[in-house]
C-alpha cells in the first residue's frame, strides 16, 4: 500500500512541530480522522497493515466472544473502534463515524462496503460523565416516560387462574 | 415440611448425568484455570457452574411503583426509543420495547391483588431457543437466554412462542443508542439479565438495585447453584413458583406469594 509505518512515525518526529504544512501531508497518509483520539496515537490495536486487510474477521471474531462467552473488554471491539476513531466537528462535538467521509465510511464508501452494524450500535464515543451521554437532551427526554403499563389503570389485569394459563393472555397494552 | 419449592427438579437419572458431568469438569479444571488466571479479570467468560436467576417477593412489590421498569429503561438505553413519525400512540404503546412489565393479579372471589415484575423467565428449557431457525435465541452456559441479534432475522417465532409474552420486536431505525446497549431494527430482544454488569463482574441487574433503594427489596437476583447465595437462602426458606410450572421449562426467575 502506501508508506509503511515507521517511516510515516519517523517523518512525524523529524518534522514535527517545525514544518506543519508537510507533516500534515504526512498524516494524511493514513486513513486515521483528524481530531480523533487515534489521530494523536502511533498505533491501532494490531499492526496497521493487519488491521486494513483483517478488521472484519477480527470484528466478527470477537463479537461472538462478547456475545457467547461473556468476554468483555475484547481486543477488537467495536465500541472501542468508535472511541478512538470517531472525529469532532469545530465544536468539539462528536461526528458518527459512519458519516460520509468520516473513519469507517470514508474507506468502505471507496471500496463499496455498506456496513450494518451502526444501525444497532452507537456512533459516537460515549460520554462517560453522564451516563446516557448526549444520546438525548433533556428536553426530549421529558414527556419521554414510558407510559406503557405504568399507569396502574393500565397495568394487565389477570386473575390467578388466568395468570397460571398465561400464554397469550396479556392483551393489554 | 410442606414447603413447595419446584427449584431443582432433578429427577435422579438427571442428577447421575450431572455428577458424572461435575467430575469430569473437575478433571479438567486445573488446565482451564490455568488460562483463566492469565486472562485476567474481564476475560473469564461463561460457566456452567453459575446459573443466574431472580427471586421476586410479589408481597414486596408495591402498587403503583414502576421503579424497576424505569431502572431497567435507563440501563438498557430502552428509553432512548423515540415514536416513529406518524405512529398512532395506541400503536406506540403496542410496538415498544419492554424488557420488564408490572403485572397485576386479582383474585375474583375476594379481590386481593397481587403486584409483580414479569420479565424473561430465563429457562432452562427456552421455548424461544426451540424456534428459533438460526440459532440467534440461545441460552448462555450461565442460564442467561439471549438474542444474538446479529444472527436474528427478526422472523418473531420466538416471541409467538415464549408464553411469557417477554420479548420485543424493533419496528422501526433507532437513532440513539447507549455502548452497552445496541438496538436496531428488525431484530428481537429481551431481558439480558443486565448481562453487561454480570460480565464486568457485577453482583445486581439495574431493577434489583432500584427496588432496593425504594426500600421494597422485592427483587434478589444471584446464582442459583451456589447454596449459599442469597437467592438460593431465600428459596429453601419459602416457598416459590415458576410461573407455568405446567411447561416445565425450570424457570431461572421464581415467584413466592403468588
Ligand atoms: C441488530 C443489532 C446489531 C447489529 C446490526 C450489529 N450488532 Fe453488534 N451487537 C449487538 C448487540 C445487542 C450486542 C451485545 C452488546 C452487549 O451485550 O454489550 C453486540 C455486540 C457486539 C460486539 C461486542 C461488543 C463490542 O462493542 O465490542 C461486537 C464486536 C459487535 N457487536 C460487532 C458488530 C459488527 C462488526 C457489526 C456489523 C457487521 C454489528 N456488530 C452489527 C447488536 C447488533
Ligand atoms: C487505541 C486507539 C485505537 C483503537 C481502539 C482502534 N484503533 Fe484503529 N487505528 C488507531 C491508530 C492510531 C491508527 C493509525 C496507525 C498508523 O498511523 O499506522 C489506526 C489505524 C487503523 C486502520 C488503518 C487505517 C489506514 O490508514 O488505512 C484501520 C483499518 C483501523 N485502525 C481499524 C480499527 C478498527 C476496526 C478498530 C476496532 C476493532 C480500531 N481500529 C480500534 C487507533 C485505534
Ligand atoms: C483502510 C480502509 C478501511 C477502513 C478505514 C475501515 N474498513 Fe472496514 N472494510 C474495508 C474493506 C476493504 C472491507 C471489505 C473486505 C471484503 O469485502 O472482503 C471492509 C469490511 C468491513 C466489514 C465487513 C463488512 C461485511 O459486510 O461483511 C466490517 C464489519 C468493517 N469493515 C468494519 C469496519 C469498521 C467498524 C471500521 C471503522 C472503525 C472500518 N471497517 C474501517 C476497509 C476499511
Amino acid at each position: 500500500m502506501r508508506s509503511s509505518t515507521g517511516i510515516k512515525q519517523l517523518a512525524g518526529l523529524l518534522v514535527g512541530g517545525l514544518l506543519l504544512a508537510l507533516s500534515t501531508a504526512v498524516l494524511s497518509e493514513s486513513a486515521v480522522t483528524k481530531g480523533s483520539k487515534a489521530a494523536d496515537l502511533g498505533a491501532c490495536v494490531a499492526p496497521t497493515e493487519e488491521m486494513r486487510r483483517n478488521h472484519m474477521d477480527y470484528l466478527q471474531h470477537d463479537r461472538d466472544l462478547t456475545v457467547h462467552e461473556g468476554i468483555r473488554g475484547v481486543k477488537y471491539s467495536l465500541a472501542e473502534c468508535v472511541d478512538c476513531h470517531a472525529g469532532k466537528d469545530e465544536q468539539q462535538k462528536p461526528i458518527p463515524i459512519n458519516a460520509p467521509g468520516q473513519f469507517c465510511a470514508g474507506c468502505h464508501e471507496y471500496m463499496a462496503v455498506s456496513l450494518a452494524c451502526f444501525q444497532c450500535h452507537r456512533k459516537t464515543p460515549e460520554d462517560k460523565t453522564t451516563s446516557l451521554g448526549d444520546a438525548l437532551d433533556d428536553k426530549a427526554r421529558a414527556g419521554h416516560s414510558l407510559g406503557l403499563l405504568l399507569d396502574a389503570g393500565q397495568q394487565p389485569m389477570l386473575s390467578p387462574a388466568e395468570f397460571a394459563q398465561l400464554h397469550a393472555l396479556i392483551q393489554e397494552d | 415440611m410442606s414447603k413447595s419449592t419446584d427449584q431443582p427438579e432433578m429427577n435422579r437419572r438427571e442428577f447421575l448425568g450431572k455428577t458424572i458431568v461435575a467430575a469430569t469438569a473437575a478433571t479438567v479444571a486445573p488446565g482451564v484455570l490455568l488460562s483463566v488466571a492469565k486472562a485476567g479479570p474481564e476475560q473469564k467468560g461463561v460457566t456452567s457452574d453459575v446459573r443466574w436467576g431472580l427471586l421476586i417477593d410479589t408481597n414486596k412489590c408495591a402498587d403503583g411503583c414502576t421503579s424497576c421498569v424505569d431502572a431497567c429503561h435507563t440501563e438498557n438505553g430502552i428509553d432512548l426509543q423515540e415514536k416513529p413519525e406518524g405512529h398512532s400512540d395506541a400503536m406506540w404503546e403496542q410496538q415498544r420495547v419492554q424488557w420488564i412489565r408490572k403485572v397485576k393479579l386479582q383474585d375474583k372471589l375476594t379481590g386481593e391483588q397481587t403486584n409483580l415484575p414479569l420479565m424473561c423467565q430465563h429457562c432452562e428449557h427456552p421455548p424461544c431457543v426451540d424456534v428459533c431457525p438460526t440459532g440467534a435465541s440461545f441460552k448462555r452456559a450461565d442460564g442467561i437466554v439471549m438474542v444474538d441479534r446479529h444472527i436474528c432475522i427478526g422472523c418473531r417465532y420466538c416471541m409467538m412462542a415464549c408464553p411469557y409474552k417477554a420479548r420485543s420486536f424493533i419496528h422501526e431505525e433507532v437513532a440513539n443508542q447507549l455502548v452497552r446497549a445496541p438496538r436496531g431494527k428488525g431484530c428481537v430482544e429481551s431481558c439480558t439479565l443486565c448481562v453487561h454488569r454480570i460480565d464486568d463482574g457485577g453482583t445486581t441487574t439495574a431493577c434489583q438495585d432500584a427496588c432496593s433503594s425504594e426500600g421494597h427489596n422485592a427483587i434478589v437476583f444471584g446464582d442459583l447453584k451456589d447454596p449459599n447465595s442469597d437467592i438460593s437462602k431465600a428459596l429453601k426458606e419459602q416457598s416459590s413458583r415458576q410461573i407455568r410450572a405446567d411447561l416445565e421449562l425450570n424457570t431461572g426467575v421464581r415467584y413466592t406469594n403468588v
